[in-house]
Order: C-alpha cells, then structure tokens, then sequence
C-alpha cells in the first residue's frame, strides 16, 4: 500500500501546515511554501485536517501508485500525466492500482503540490509530518525523497469527490505584494524605506526554502542593520548589511540578528512561495489594521 | 527600566519587544510573560518565540484579532507590577564536559592567544554558572550569558566544515555547545557525551530558556563512559 517514487525530482519532500510549538527550542517550522495550493490540492480530496502532501519544485516526480488513490495536483502546472493521458489540475482524479503519476517541468509557478485522500501516512514527529532537511527531522526519513522510496497511503474508506473544483490560479512573473511595515523599519532612513516600497527586486536565482533573496537597489539604514536577535515568522523582510533585502519563507531559522523592514503578509506569500528565479516584486505597504480586515471577509 | 512595545510582526504576529537589549533582567521578563501567556492557554496562539529582548506571538487572526491578543499581553505584562521576576525554581544543568586534547582542539591555541594556561581556562570556564537567554539557529543551540570574558576569543578565520556534536565553543564573548554537527567557526574547547538535542526523545531538546549550565569538567575516561551509557545530567 503506497506510492513508489520512480524518479523524485530535485526537490520534492513531504510536508504539512509546519511544526509549530517547538521553535523556541530552535527547531523551524517547515511546512508548505505554498499553503493556498496545498489546502486547495487538500480539500479536492476531502483532507481536513492538515494531511501531509508532496511539495515538488520545478520539476516533478514520477509516482507509480500500488493501490486505487484519489488525488488532485494544484499549485504550479507541471503539465502531469497519468499513463500518458493529461491530468487536469484543482480536481479530484482517480489513480487505480498500478497506474504511472509522471509530473514534468514547471511551465508556470515553480511548486507543485500532489494530495492523496487520507494524507502520505509518514509518522509525525513533533506534531507534524513536514520534513525538515537541515535537521533531518520528519518527513519521510527526514530527507528529499529518492527513487525507490515507497511513500506509505492510507486505506481507502470508500470516499468520493463532493465536486468541489478550483479555476487554477496564474501566477504572474512581475507581482505586488503587500507589506506591513516593522518591527524594526525605525532602523531605516526615510529614503531606504521609500527605496524598498518603490524599487522592483527581481528574485536571486540563490533562493531556497529558507529564503528569497532579492536583487536590486539597496536600502539604507541608519546605521547598520545589526540587531539583538529576535524572534522571525514567515515572511519576514530582513536587511544585511549588504542593503539587499530577504524575505524568509517555510525554513527559514527562528530567530536572527538583522533588522526586520517589514512582513508580507499571508494571503500574499502564496504568490513568492511559486516565483521563480528573474521574476520580479514590488512591495506595496498595508497598516497592520487593514490586513486583518482581509481575514473578516 | 526597558518599557515593552507591542509591534506587528506581519498580520499573524505580534512581538512585545523590549528593545535592543541584552540584560538578565529583560530576558526574565521575556520569559515570564511566555510562561505566562502559555498557562493562560490563549485561543489562537499558535506559536512562541522568545529571544533576548522580545517575545514573538504567532496567532491565527481568525480566531483572535490583534487588538485582542494586544490586550491580552499587555494585560499579562501589567500583573508583573515592575520588577517581577522568575518565579519558577531555577533549574541548574550540569553538563560533563572533557577540555583539551582531541576533545577541544583550540583549547592549546586559545591558551596562547589569552596568555593563560589550559587549566587557568577549562577552571574559569567550568567555574561560571551560564544563563540560557535563548535557544536558535539550530535545533537546541542554547545562547548563553555570563562568560568571563578572560577567554573571550574571536571566531576562527575560516570555519570548520563540520563539527562533531557535543562540541563546547567559544565565539567572541560567548560560549555554547553544538548540538547536532554542523560547520561553524567557534574555537573549541571541549566535548560534552550529553545530547543538546535528540530528534527520537520525548523532549527533543535538553534546555529551554531561562535555565542555568555549568560544565563538570571531566577526563576522557569519564567521557567515553557516559557516551556509551548515555550521559546522565544532574538538575540542582
């Protein structure tokens, strides 16, 4: 009962919400880049509960399943093929024992989620099945996934779709995210903060999990960015002292000693989790207090 | 007095930071209202991160709003009435730690570049009672406070590739242990047999904040003994 990795492609791991309640031990949260494409691929196949899936990065794996699955392939279209025929992307699709699941490149964002109902049953550590690579922690052995790995799927339970569908979202090579500037955007003069809402950043082709680093003009601070260190979350803006801005994404560490300009904000970290190398972003800013009128609509 | 501001760390997080201090009497702060905000069991708290001078709350915005977390911190920070101070019972860790020789290869070169003896340095080492301000950068990595700062070094011009678990550095005016291998470019000193951080163990990670390390020094007889019997640690 599972699924047989063929071929895994560069970067595809097993991951869930995060591991949370553990970071003031030092240990990241991991998780999903992409949480908007991984809850849609989850709800296709009627996952409620924060059930673990494959994130896979510019190209796909190839997947052979050795029992009958529901799944649904969201996030970037990576143009998947069931025994040769196209998988239609933000659906439910059924699998039977034996069929071939072949992803190829990313033609259009830049990470794939596949969800199976009932969840990739990987033991969860620390509460969470999320793998977290530099710790070799969770996951499925606490690593990317190689060919030959069999990735352990629950029993079916005689569920079906509901008809629930997605319109697959675009994602944009040029995109505007919003911001919330601070905690520490006062260690900033007001010409860098005007640099940093107005400059377009193009993403460093040296951009991971951990983070998105950004090319462009530097901004200014009012004497270094040095801090004492303190505690970040995901999507934090932090500056080195280079004046080239980071944002931190799934892995990034718990906490660090650079000053923080500003935070994108959650409904907007989807649209950085799928860009991809030469692509570019502007920051628009948001007062804290609007952005929680988004979560009341 | 370091005055607390609460601060939005994007739209589902806030910090309460104390500002761009290093000093116990913040870092118990931190710490207390951490304590305190977890025994409350506040609805939509998903996270803590304390560090030296803040305390990061994450929190789902759908089940509490910002002003309301914000009051609840602030309400907290307010029952401390000042000065308040830890009210747990200190918890002492005594680590084993074997110094010098194949153990700690830069205890000899850090002998020279102070001017003191090996002794002189695993004695002032060993003989100072470290506070846990914090943990990060790796899972268990402990920030300590409170070195001497006699055997203060810079870090190594060019780091270490990798270094074994258990190693007992010193970086600049801090000291701290490795806990799982990584590189890194603090001089190091000794070995501990006791494990920081264990993926497979019911608490993971040895220490959290607000805890207090001294090092035992101990020969590497000892030292291989407690490795393979899995090293014990003794709580004062």
């Amino acid at each position: 009962m599972g699924i047989l990795v063929k071929s895994p492609g560069p970067l595809t791991t097993v991951q869930d919400e995060g591991r949370f309640f553990h970071q003031s031990s030092g240990i990241r949260p991991s998780g999903v880049m992409d949480d908007a494409a991984y809850e849609a691929a989850n709800a296709l196949v009627g996952n409620g509960n924060g059930e673990a899936a494959l994130e896979m990065t510019f190209l796909g794996a190839t997947l052979e399943f050795q029992s009958a699955a529901w799944i649904a392939a969201t996030g970037a279209d990576m143009r998947a093929k069931l025994d040769d025929a196209p998988v239609e992307r933000y659906r439910a699709v059924r699998v039977v024992a034996g069929q071939a699941l072949a992803f190829g490149m990313a033609m259009n964002g830049c990470r794939g989620y596949l969800a199976v109902h009932g969840g990739i049953d990987v033991p969860p550590v620390m509460g969470s099945r999320s793998t977290d690579i530099g710790a070799s922690l969770g996951g499925f052995q606490g690593r990317a996934l190689k060919a030959g790995d069999v990735l352990p799927t629950m029993k079916e339970d005689g569920w079906t779709p509901t008809g629930l569908n997605y319109e697959p979202p675009v994602y944009e090579s040029a995109m505007a995210v919003r911001v919330i500037p601070g905690p520490q955007e006062e260690y900033f003069t007001a010409k860098g903060l005007e640099t940093f809402f107005s400059a377009a950043y193009e993403i460093s082709p040296n951009s991971d999990r951990m983070g998105l680093r950004l090319e462009g003009p530097e901004i200014e601070s009012r004497s270094g960015t040095d801090i004492v260190s303190d505690g970040i979350v995901f999507g934090a803006v932090q500056v080195p002292s280079g004046g080239k801005p980071i944002v931190l994404m799934a892995d990034h560490q718990t906490t660090g000693g650079y000053a923080k300009i500003g935070t994108v904000i959650s409904f907007d970290l989807p649209k950085l989790a799928q860009a991809r190398p030469g692509d570019t972003v502007r920051f628009v800013r948001i007062s804290a207090e609007d952005a929680q009128e988004l979560y009341k609509k | 007095m370091a005055e607390m501001k609460i601060l939005p760390a994007g739209d589902r997080a806030l910090v309460a930071d104390f500002g761009n201090v290093i000093s116990e009497d913040v870092n118990r702060k931190v710490n207390a209202l951490k304590k305190t905000l977890l025994a409350e069991k506040v609805a939509g708290v998903r996270e803590m991160i304390p560090t030296y001078r803040s305390l990061l709350v994450e929190y789902n915005p759908a089940v509490i709003s910002m002003q309301e977390l914000s009051r609840r911190i602030e309400a907290t920070a307010i029952k401390w009435d000042g000065a308040t101070a830890e009210t747990e019972k200190k918890r002492v860790l005594e680590i084993p730690c074997c110094y010098g020789g194949k153990y700690g290869e830069d205890l000899a070169g850090l002998a020279e570049l102070t001017g003191l003896s090996e002794q002189e340095i695993i004695d002032i080492h060993a003989g100072t009672e470290y506070r846990v301000y914090m943990l990060g950068f790796l899972p268990g990595f402990v920030y300590l406070g409170g070195m001497d700062e006699r055997i203060a070094a810079p870090r190594l011009s060019s780091p270490r590739v990798s270094i074994p678990a258990g190693s007992v550095g010193i970086g600049g005016g801090q000291t701290g242990v490795y806990p799982m291998a990584s590189p890194g470019g603090w001089r190091l000193i000794g070995r501990t047999p006791v494990q920081f951080y264990d993926p497979a163990a019911e608490n993971p990670v040895l220490c959290e904040a607000g805890d207090y390390i001294r090092f035992v020094p101990v020969p590497p007889g000892e030292y291989e003994r407690l490795k393979k019997e899995g090293a014990p640690w003794a709580s004062l």
